[in-house]
């Protein structure tokens, strides 16, 4: 197909859409003329251009509408008829369009029966004064068309691809650097790794595409609709410009337009019932899109006759999918779920709109794949609402990675509730029934199956759950647990598909490459629940789903909370644990009042806050420096929490910043910093020296204690000064009383005075803007990250990212020498 | 004329036959080193790799013309080849040298041959010393997908 034609139909289709949308719209406000100029302009565009590339049949028809819409223009009424048959006609020329991108010719056929009516349409309403031709209009030039270009999807691709390869070789060096001393490489290694990073975030911001592309065709689908059933429908959309990654907006587009058929079909009433309602004839259907943390969230919701909970019991027990006894025992918030259950349908008639045998259940399958997730609310008499949400892309993931005899696997973070170890004590215990196992956790019964025996089902091995870690994942709703060996860490990972040979090896969704270069398979959560043989039935009856996610400036932490020295639970951040261990207490040596272990290939100090075990299995929690580690002794790990931390700074006992509640019990949370230098005595006093030959110091500012104290140990292990502010006030204080800062770290949200206000204040004068700034902070929506950049913010790490951050401090910059 | 009936192979050994993939074929020859093994997969499957950045899927040759494993310690190596896009690893004995050899001298697949080896040969050139098993790479990628079981 030539360059020439291919432009042609990707325009032409482009101005379809948009044709659709505005003639909806202009029938129901005849009189506005902005809205019948555009039409006629894009009807006449597509006329213009059939002719010039040499399609008659296209020209024929797309003459005969722009006559009738000349009519309309020149003031003659606008009836529904008119505009169905303008709409046939649109209908005609897509049809051909089709036919062209196969064939690359206008297929054979005969238009007349349209191009008649057309006609007769026009005669009809024609005014005695004109039958004079339109008049050709003048394409716009807007300033826009320089600022844009179209690109082949396949080079956007392909430049994803590229990037996710410079991601991966980019995370092979910096697990090289981990293990050298070089400051010169790791110097431009960080500034690789900045680029990389920035590279990936823009490559990935080309693949959004908004989200009004998927609904373009909703108005119009909706008022034939409304046409047909005899309802008067009238769709709003909202946030047409949220954008989102292309692959998920393909997933999603159908599942859209199928629920929006169904609340047009089943939801709104006919205007009769809707009177005898005391509700105005007219009906409305919502569609609202808005971005939330690394979530779009699309809200679809009409004021039609809700579910009907009675009907959707009685149909799911006709149906054989609940019993009657469980029916009667759901409330109606479950009773509602039961509409995405396989095979589900209320639909008394099948009507030629939906009823078609595709249900909510094909809905939320497709939502499902791409990780996301449906709820739905309803009020008898007030309308329906589905929420669905999504991750805004699937290319790069965050993932759990666990070990399971010597393998390694990744967990998408997004399946992940929690992770607990696995013991037959009260909290949460393993529990047999016959030969399976569940899991006890507080109040709910899990399903519970080891990896292992999901990779190897035929030998029913029996297997002992007392040695490992549960992986409590929730998928569309249904939990489950799944018992590893190992809980290692988490990282970003670029997903990359399996082969066609590997594809329906349905417990694994992809693999992937981790930084020292090894090939691991990812898990797919979905394939695990089935392979426990969760239906979708069961568990979305027996358990209830998670809670409203939270607000997104709350700051979830996560924790591992274990016991150590004395009965009452300590945590720290994950985020500041290389990795756990239980190695064997024989293994430990003790010289000189000091433990230390062999620990991949070098001597690892270990450090307790009450006695190192002398037999049996000691499980350690490593923390990692550059080629260093030091291990701290405890007696249990309990768990790992993800909780908003309210932290009481009180500390009354060294190595304890204070007290927070964590799964309702009071909790230690330690300071790491004071446990390190237990294991290496030169720890921080090897890199202070450093850093005072060096005169790096570093400015952090937050509000919230807990952060400052944490951040501190951090950035002088990486072999800075460091001092805190509360405050952007208190900031700008100390920056004007001795502004020889390397750096200074913020944080966004704060009171009074934000991280933009301060980054904007210390640009803005000539004695600190040189200052280079780094911003830190747990909510990355896009503006934010827009917003920072826009302030003068060098870099943006995301709290808890110790790596990027010690990487971002460390990128030389001219004015770094200036300031040293 | 006399190259458009000619036609160059790549030779591999598995077992004790030698057989050639047609060079068009062959994207590049590697050590298969640090796979990952890929569990419930088919059994000619001999893992994933990562080489330079790429997937790779292995095939495991010996699996796949039903023959005895290799010894544990012999190193094998991979001839890289690709189908729609997507990368895979012959795993084979030892990589040969290529070979340009006369079409003419190709006959088809011995009536008597082994049904598992039929299944992916594309005919045998009658060389002086010995025969060439040519071997159809789009055959030998269609790994039954319901060989869960062996």
């Amino acid at each position: 197909m030539d360059e020439l034609l291919r432009d042609f139909l990707t325009e032409t289709h482009e101005s379809l859409d948009v044709v659709d949308v505005e003639l909806v719209q202009f029938e129901r406000e005849p009189n506005n003329r902005e809205i019948l100029a555009k039409v006629f302009r894009l009807v006449h565009t597509i006329k213009g251009t059939c002719s010039f590339v040499g399609l008659p049949r296209l020209e024929a028809l797309a003459h005969a509408a722009e006559a009738v819409m000349g009519r309309f223009r020149d003031g003659m009424p606008v009836t529904a008829d008119a505009v169905s048959l303008i709409l046939s006609t649109i209908d005609r020329i897509k049809e051909i369009l089709e036919a062209i991108e196969h064939t690359a010719a206008e297929p054979a056929g005969a238009d007349e029966d349209l191009i008649g009516a057309l006609d007769r349409m026009a005669e009809g309403m024609l005014m005695p004064a004109a039958p004079k031709a339109a008049p050709a209009e003048r394409r716009d030039d807007s300033p826009l068309k320089a600022a844009t270009m179209r690109v082949q999807v396949d080079t956007i691709e392909h430049l994803m691809t590229m990037v996710s390869e410079l991601v991966l070789t980019r995370n092979q060096l910096l697990d090289i650097a981990r293990r050298h001393e070089d400051a010169e490489f790791k110097a431009s290694l960080a500034r690789l790794s900045h680029v990389t990073v920035e590279l990936q975030e823009r490559v990935m911001k080309t693949r959004m595409q908004p989200i009004g592309n998927a609904w373009s065709k909703l108005p119009r689908m909706v008022r034939d609709l409304a046409v047909e059933l005899g309802k008067e429908i009238d769709l709003e959309t909202h946030g047409s410009d949220t954008e989102l990654d292309r692959h998920v907006l393909e997933q999603i587009r159908d599942p859209l337009t199928h629920m929006v058929r169904n609340a047009a079909d089943h939801g709104i009433e006919a205007p009769a019932e809707r009177r005898a309602a005391g509700k105005p004839a007219r009906a409305t259907i919502w569609l609202r899109a808005f971005h939330e943390g690394g979530n779009i969230v699309i809200e679809l919701s009409d004021d039609g006759r809700g579910l009907n909970a009675e009907r959707i019991r009685a149909q799911a027990v006709a149906q054989g999918l609940v019993t009657e006894a469980e029916a009667e025992k759901l409330g109606d918030a479950q009773v509602h779920k039961l509409i995405f259950t396989r095979g589900f349908s209320t639909a008394t008639a099948v009507t030629s709109v939906s009823g078609r045998g595709v249900g909510m259940d094909v809905v939320q399958n497709n939502i499902d794949e791409i990780g996301g997730t449906i709820d739905v609310k309803t009020q008898r008499g007030r309308g329906t609402s589905f929420t669905i949400k999504i991750p805004l892309t699937l290319a790069i993931v965050s993932a759990l990675i666990v070990e399971c005899q010597g393998e390694r696997f990744a967990i998408p973070q997004l399946a992940v509730v929690e992770v607990v170890k696995s013991e037959t004590d009260a909290e949460h215990r393993v529990e047999p029934i016959h030969d399976t196992r569940v899991l006890r956790l507080r109040d709910k019964l899990l399903p519970l199956e080891s990896l292992r025996t999901l990779m190897q089902p035929a030998p029913l091995a029996p297997v002992d759950a007392e040695d490992g870690f549960i992986v409590v994942m929730d998928v569309g709703g249904r939990s489950f647990g799944i018992v590893v060996d190992q809980v290692l860490h988490t990282e970003e990972i670029v997903v990359k598909p399996l082969s066609a040979k590997l594809r329906h090896v349905g417990l694994f969704s992809g693999s992937t490459i981790l930084g020292d270069g090894s090939v691991i398979l990812i898990l797919d959560p979905n394939g695990a629940a089935a392979a426990i043989g969760l239906p979708l039935e069961t568990t979305s009856i027996t358990i209830e789903r998670a809670p409203e996610a939270k607000p997104e400036t709350e700051q979830l932490v996560s924790l591992i909370v274990f016991r150590a020295g004395s009965a009452e639970p300590k945590a720290v951040p994950v985020a500041l644990v290389t990795r756990l261990e239980v190695i064997d207490a024989g293994a430990i040596e003790h010289s000189g009042g000091r433990a230390v272990v062999q620990y991949r290939g070098g001597l690892m100090p270990l450090v307790s806050l009450g006695t190192i075990k002398r037999e049996g299995r000691q499980a350690l929690l490593v923390f990692m420096d550059r080629s260093r580690a030091v291990g701290l002794a405890v007696d249990k790990i309990v768990d790992i929490v993800e909780e908003r931390l309210d932290i009481k700074v009180a500390s009354r006992a060294p190595g304890v910043l204070g007290t927070a509640v964590l799964g309702g019990r009071a909790t230690e949370i330690l300071d790491i910093g004071h446990f390190l230098p237990q294991g290496f005595e030169d720890w921080f006093r090897r890199k202070d020296m450093r850093a005072e030959a060096l005169g790096r110091r570093v400015l952090i500012v937050d509000d919230s204690a807990f952060f400052r104290t944490m951040l501190v140990p951090v950035l002088q292990a990486a072999g800075y000064a460091v001092a805190t502010a509360t405050g952007g006030h208190e900031a700008l204080a100390m920056v004007q009383k001795d502004g020889r800062f390397t750096a200074i770290v913020s944080d966004i949200e704060m009171p009074e005075m934000n991280g933009f206000e301060l980054a904007e204040t210390l640009k803005g004068n000539p004695r600190t803007a040189h200052i280079p700034l780094i911003a830190l902070s747990s909510f990355d929506a896009p503006a934010t990250l827009a917003r920072a950049r826009e302030a003068g913010f060098g870099a943006f790490i995301a709290k808890f990212d110790r790596e990027r951050l010690i990487a971002a401090l460390s990128e030389p910059a001219p004015d770094w020498v200036e300031a040293a | 004329m006399l190259a458009q009936s000619d036609i160059e192979y790549v030779t591999v050994t598995v077992g004790a036959q030698t057989f050639g993939l047609p060079i068009g074929r062959v994207r590049d020859v590697f050590v298969p080193e640090r796979r990952t093994r890929v569990p419930l997969a088919p059994a000619e499957i001999a893992g994933l790799i990562n080489l330079r950045g790429r997937m790779v899927t292995l095939i495991d040759m010996r699996r796949r013309l039903d023959l005895a494993p290799l010894d544990p310690g012999a190193r094998p190596m991979a001839v890289g080849v690709e189908q729609r896009g997507e990368s895979y690893g012959l795993i084979v004995d030892a990589v040969g040298e290529v070979l340009q050899v006369s079409a003419e001298s190709r006959d088809p697949n011995p009536v008597n041959l082994d049904p598992c080896w039929s299944r992916v040969a594309a005919g045998v050139h009658r060389l002086d010393d010995r025969l060439l098993v040519v071997l159809d790479v789009d055959k030998v990628l269609d790994v039954k997908l319901d060989a869960l079981a062996a």
